[in-house]
């Protein structure tokens, strides 16, 4: 019999039933929950006379429409009055279900991505949900997470389980070490450039091979946080010592003789040897360089060394209709150098790029240098209290501050919008967080996704720039 | 949910790939604590020349006549046919709301993102997969004829056209049992409380830190 993948194991650990379609319930450990997509769920509870099934597994915060200044206020703070509601509503909510929570003032508050392993909430083996695309980030630690609608995140409130079907078995293998000056960021862009935003639909992702080994438990929640701009709900990796390391004496992770047990079981998440994929994709980690976006899909990607594609030289009269809408709103002619770019703003910050090791490889290439007189603004956002706190023992606020970046307080912010930090019309900003739809972060603006270090030396230069020229490689 | 049978409407075709849930409801919008009324805002950016807001009186806004939904032809469409991987993006249930409360209850596309198709089912929206080659003849045929209908019929799983052709569909049994009887998924999952108690019995013996 062939061995398991890291997905079947985690699948049928979890599988309640299934009836003889093959759709089955699965058990859920953990319901992370946020302001946006719930409101309408605890309703849904309370209409019908629910109440959740097990309290102790859900642990919410506000973090989409939290302004990133003026925090210390709370939710009195919010001067958008619909987000202030909504935020506030989230409050009653979880006041009224007795649910863990992590208020707007309270150190632990931040994106619920960062938050959640942070306090060990999230944790190897488990399934996590949450009302979010971005859970795919929890599959970091060998756990299966997975973004929900509203109408499952009362599903699971009220029975706590999934109706689902199991998903095929991908896995994206990429091969040996990545050059100097290329990052988890670099590699999962450069991945979505290969299969596409829809390569991974009706998959869970497994990423594997060395350089997704060598990468820092940060780094691959970096990659799986973007499984799902690969089309795949769930994105995992295997547990190794950096996982169990990462979770010891976290406020929610087991203590003393549990820890052991945990541990012990926790070494058996990974793919065996004979298991078989559905799909693989192997990329040569040397051939991977620094990565910018140039349209406005994830998928619209090429080498910081490269230039705009042209349409003309696609074959698919439907893809390059797309490329030329593509650089008509992106404002972009084909052939120009992707270096040559001018940017207007700069955010560092999102579920995808804003625990600390990105704030130092942002501050590394920061330190001692200048943002551009052309960069109106440049904001780093760290992605929790518990973040912003360390990051300040170790004076990186005072490397962005010095350098004319803004040092804000925790939120998902510039990535969508939601709050008050966004793009108008026409500007163009170098961004850490994860779409370039049109109009994500503020109607008519222009996204370019890149790592922390390559945004970093965007706002330096006033363009996009190889960083590993500034970084002396 | 309502009960989704057999129907017959104006098909609008939306000839873009990736339209993703930001276009579909963008994000000023998520900001409401109730399921409904998304459905003026639907596609908004591309809807409008101003910049909406919530709280804004739509009927007064200025309407961006070179969008197709805007086309009077279009209007009462209640099948939205479009390009693959159709809902990709952010997982927000309010795009299959939008939609809803536009009066699209059918969408055909050669693919769809995972968790938009399955937030579609639960809100009594049927997501039509057909291959590449059937939507683009289906383009064909809408853009040609005006007031060009589809009728779709879900329990024989056939969409049938103006011209009598009948096109198979496929659809998963169970969705399909919900959405012929507009099922409410938390009730059915209620029915295995016992099945749902014991594995929780049998967790809780082999990985104890879950429960602790």
């Amino acid at each position: 019999m062939a061995g398991k993948t890291l997905y079947d194991k985690l699948w049928d650990a979890h599988v309640v039933r299934c009836d003889d379609n093959d759709t089955c319930l699965i058990y859920i450990d953990r319901h992370l929950v946020h302001e946006v997509t719930s409101p309408q769920a605890f309703e849904g509870l309370r209409l019908a006379g629910r109440k959740p099934w097990r309290v102790d597994s859900v642990v919410a915060t506000p973090d989409h429409n939290v302004p990133t200044t003026g925090q210390s206020a709370g939710v009195a703070g919010i001067a958008d009055p619909i987000a202030r509601i909504q935020v506030a509503t989230l409050e009653q909510n979880v006041h009224e279900f007795g649910i863990t929570f992590f208020p707007m003032n309270d150190p632990r508050q931040g994106i619920v991505h960062v938050v959640g392993p942070e306090e060990g909430a999230t944790l190897p083996g488990m399934t996590v949900v949450c009302g979010d695309s971005h859970t795919s980030t929890h599959g970091a630690f060998g756990a299966l997470a997975h973004g929900i609608g509203t109408s499952e995140v009362e599903h699971v409130l009220a029975t706590q389980c999934l109706v689902q079907k199991k998903m095929k078995n991908m896995l994206v293998s990429v091969d040996g070490p990545v050059g100097p000056g290329v990052t988890a960021k670099d590699i999962v862009l450069a991945i979505i450039g290969r299969i596409g935003t829809a390569g991974g639909t009706g998959h869970a992702i497994e990423f594997g091979g060395q350089a997704i080994r060598d990468l820092s438990v940060e780094g691959r929640m970096t990659v799986c946080n973007m499984a799902i701009e690969a089309g795949a709900r769930a994105g995992m990796v295997a547990v190794d010592e950096k996982t169990i390391d990462y979770f010891r004496g976290r406020p929610f992770a087991p203590k003393g003789e549990l820890w052991e047990q945990a541990a012990a079981a926790w070494q058996e998440l990974v793919s065996d040897s004979d298991a078989s994929f559905d799909t693989v994709v192997r990329i040569d980690a040397a051939s991977i360089q620094p990565q910018v976006t140039w349209g406005t899909s994830p998928e619209m990607v090429v080498a910081i060394t490269d230039t705009v594609p042209d349409p003309a030289s696609e074959s698919d009269e439907v893809k390059a209709d797309g490329m030329r809408r593509a650089l008509e709103y992106m404002g972009l002619d084909a052939g120009m150098n992707i270096s040559d770019i001018p940017v207007d703003k700069v955010f560092i910050g999102s579920c995808t790029n804003s625990r600390i090791e990105d704030l130092r490889e942002a501050a590394a290439v920061a330190k001692g240098r200048t943002v551009a007189a052309t960069v109106k603004q440049a904001l780093v956002v760290p992605g929790s209290g518990l973040v912003k706190k360390q990051a300040e023992e170790e004076g990186l606020d005072k490397i962005f501050t010095e350098a004319g970046f803004e040092w804000r307080e925790p939120g998902c912010s510039m990535c969508l919008a939601m709050n008050a930090d966004r793009l108008e019309a026409g500007e163009r900003c170098a961004s850490t967080s994860n779409r370039n739809f049109e109009g994500r972060q503020g109607q008519g603006g222009r996204t370019h996704l890149v790592s922390p270090a390559m945004a970093a030396a965007a706002a330096i230069k006033g363009h996009f720039t190889d960083v590993r020229e500034l970084q002396n490689i | 949910m309502e009960k989704f049978e057999k129907m017959t409407a104006i098909v609008a075709p939306l000839d873009r790939s990736n339209v993703d849930t930001d276009a579909i409801i963008p994000k000023q919008f998520l900001k409401s604590i109730q399921r409904s009324g998304f459905g003026p805002n639907a596609f908004d950016e591309w809807r409008y020349l101003d910049h909406g807001e919530p709280g804004m009186d739509n009927s007064q806004r200025p309407i961006n006549p070179d969008f197709v939904l805007n086309q009077p032809r279009y209007q009462g469409a209640h099948i939205l046919l479009t390009r693959k991987n159709f809902g990709c993006g952010s997982s927000r249930e309010h795009a299959p709301w939008a939609l809803l409360d536009y009066g699209f209850k059918v969408i055909i596309a050669p693919s769809f993102a995972d968790i938009f198709f399955n937030n579609c089912f639960k809100n009594g929206i049927l997501p039509i997969v057909l291959d590449e080659a059937k939507v683009d003849q289906l383009f064909k045929e809408v853009e040609a004829s005006e007031g060009y209908q589809l009728t779709v019929d879900l329990s024989a799983q056939l969409i049938t056209t103006a011209s009598g052709e009948a096109i198979a569909f496929e659809v998963d049994a169970f969705r399909k049992h919900c959405l012929l009887n507009g099922l409410d998924d938390i009730g059915l999952t209620l029915q295995h409380v016992d099945a749902i108690k014991a594995y929780e019995t049998r967790r809780q013996a082999e990985a104890p830190w879950l429960f602790s």
